[in-house]
């Protein structure tokens, strides 16, 4: 964060981990989208930054000409020989490998199986707020919504809840760190991999009835999985399972906390709660996806090079007025809302059911449990920058 | 009226089985399903409808509808 040279002009130079772009991309977006669609940057060894919701629908359904080897944008790009399936299949998997790398995962993550996590989710939401007291100012971030999503996802994959503090300090570097120098992101990167590394030997050694032991039984068409592919993908769950939800959870918290209109009707009227959960995530998606360019190319104009970054705003393209009505306000009913906070295409967020479980049930407790609750100090508020967008630090003062 | 899902588009979102339950399901892995043969019952008309404005893959269409 910051370590960059500030950004003047967001068309020829933009970098998505400068702080003014954490703190509020939006006006960066709009002001885009009318002069310079598709922006470019010489940073990061060059790259592209796609702002209509046309052009990033385009990209995301493109796997022939976009890449998914590396999809977290730094200057350092995996090696080829990582390819077909990544360093975290099936997210850095293209076609055709990705269909059954996918396929291994998809049945663990549909609504049927994530419907059965909904109890203990709720039982240790309310845990959260047993814990916090009689405290008159709360962070929803960080005593709230970064607990709910790291709790989970370990019980699902059966790693011990005393790592969850480790878990965090995986996701920060994985996910900010993507302007440390080199050698620091590596030392990072292979602290994950060994924490992986032993728990896939541990799970080897002695199965049991989670998500991890289940990977390690399975096949894809045929062929076993090997741990190797599991230590990846137990590591995209990880990585990806966390602050992507708490990102969602506090950034709705944070609007409701500003917004007491929406937050009295939500109060209200509970049973609205899944339509305006959508609208929350559309204006305030958190997940920007990165894509290598294949080979030289002409894109609308933009003459991409191989191996150049193109970022994916799914945040920027949910609020392209071009794609919805009054895109720029939160409109809490808004019926028709086909956002793309998720992704589009074949990588859609494959814990997309469990994301929305887990934001439904953390505002559904949150919401009964404190319906009256302000902004404590608004400029305390800290938003994290690069690919996933969401508030870190969220004083919020109750009743 | 009548529905169908494209599956060649859809890639599980699921938010058509979220907004008409008695139209669309899921199948084992998230991907959706008309229920039956896609004939719409004239209550659930509107929710079938709304699915269909929700996808975010555009992959529902109404196929038919035959107004008494």
């Amino acid at each position: 964060m910051g370590l960059h040279d500030p950004v003047a002009d967001w068309a020829t130079d933009w970098d998505h981990t400068d702080d003014t772009y954490a703190a509020d991309p939006f006006p960066i977006w709009d002001e885009l989208r009318d002069r310079c669609p598709v922006a470019r940057t010489e940073r990061y060894g060059g790259g592209w930054l796609p702002t209509r919701h046309e052009d990033v629908s385009a990209i995301a359904h493109d796997t022939e000409r976009f890449t998914s080897r590396s999809i977290v944008m730094s200057a350092f790009r995996p090696p080829l020989e990582f390819a077909p399936a990544g360093v975290a299949p099936p997210i850095s998997s293209d076609p055709p490998f990705h269909k059954g790398a996918r396929r291994l995962l998809l049945p663990a993550f549909a609504p049927q199986a994530i419907d059965k996590l909904e109890a203990s989710t709720r039982a240790y939401c309310e845990e959260l707020i047993d814990d916090m007291g009689d405290r008159d100012v709360v962070d929803a971030a960080a005593d709230y919504a970064q607990h709910i999503p790291v709790r989970v996802i370990a019980h699902m994959l059966g790693f011990p809840q005393e790592d969850a503090e480790l878990f965090r300090t995986f996701v920060n570097h994985v996910i900010e760190g993507v302007a440390l120098p080199f050698e620091q992101r590596a030392e990072g990167m292979m602290t994950l991999f060994s924490y992986l590394e032993a728990q896939v030997r541990d799970h080897i050694a002695y199965p049991r009835d989670d998500l991890t032991s289940y990977l390690l039984a399975a096949d894809i068409d045929g062929e076993p999985v090997t741990p190797e592919h599991v230590g990846r993908t137990i590591g995209l769950l990880l990585i990806a399972g966390i602050d992507t939800t708490w990102s969602s959870i506090g950034a709705s918290i944070w609007h409701l906390a500003g917004n007491p209109a929406d937050r009295e009707r939500l109060v209200a009227e509970p049973e609205l709660l899944p339509i305006a959960m959508e609208e929350l995530l559309r204006a305030y998606a958190p997940v920007t996806m990165a894509r290598l360019v294949r080979e030289d190319m002409d894109f609308n104009g933009c003459p991409m090079k191989a191996e150049e970054w193109v970022l994916l705003p799914f945040p920027a393209a949910n609020r392209d007025p071009e794609a919805f009505d009054r895109a720029d306000e939160v409109v809490i009913d808004r019926e028709v809302n086909r956002h793309a906070a998720f992704g589009l295409g074949i990588h859609r967020c494959a814990g997309s059911h469990l994301a929305r479980m887990e934001l439904r049930v953390a505002l559904e407790v949150w919401l009964e449990a404190f319906p009256t609750f302000h902004l404590a100090d608004p400029a305390a508020v800290r938003w994290s920058g690069g690919q996933v967008r969401g508030p870190r630090t969220l004083p919020v003062r109750i009743g | 009226m009548k529905v169908q899902v494209d599956m060649d588009r859809c890639e599980g979102h699921g938010r058509c089985y979220a907004l008409a339950p008695t139209v669309f399901e899921p199948d084992e892995i998230g991907n959706a399903v008309v229920l039956g043969d896609g004939t719409v019952s004239p209550g659930d008309e509107r929710q079938a409808e709304l699915a269909a404005a929700n996808c975010p893959e555009q992959a529902i269409t109404i196929t038919a509808r035959v107004r008494s």
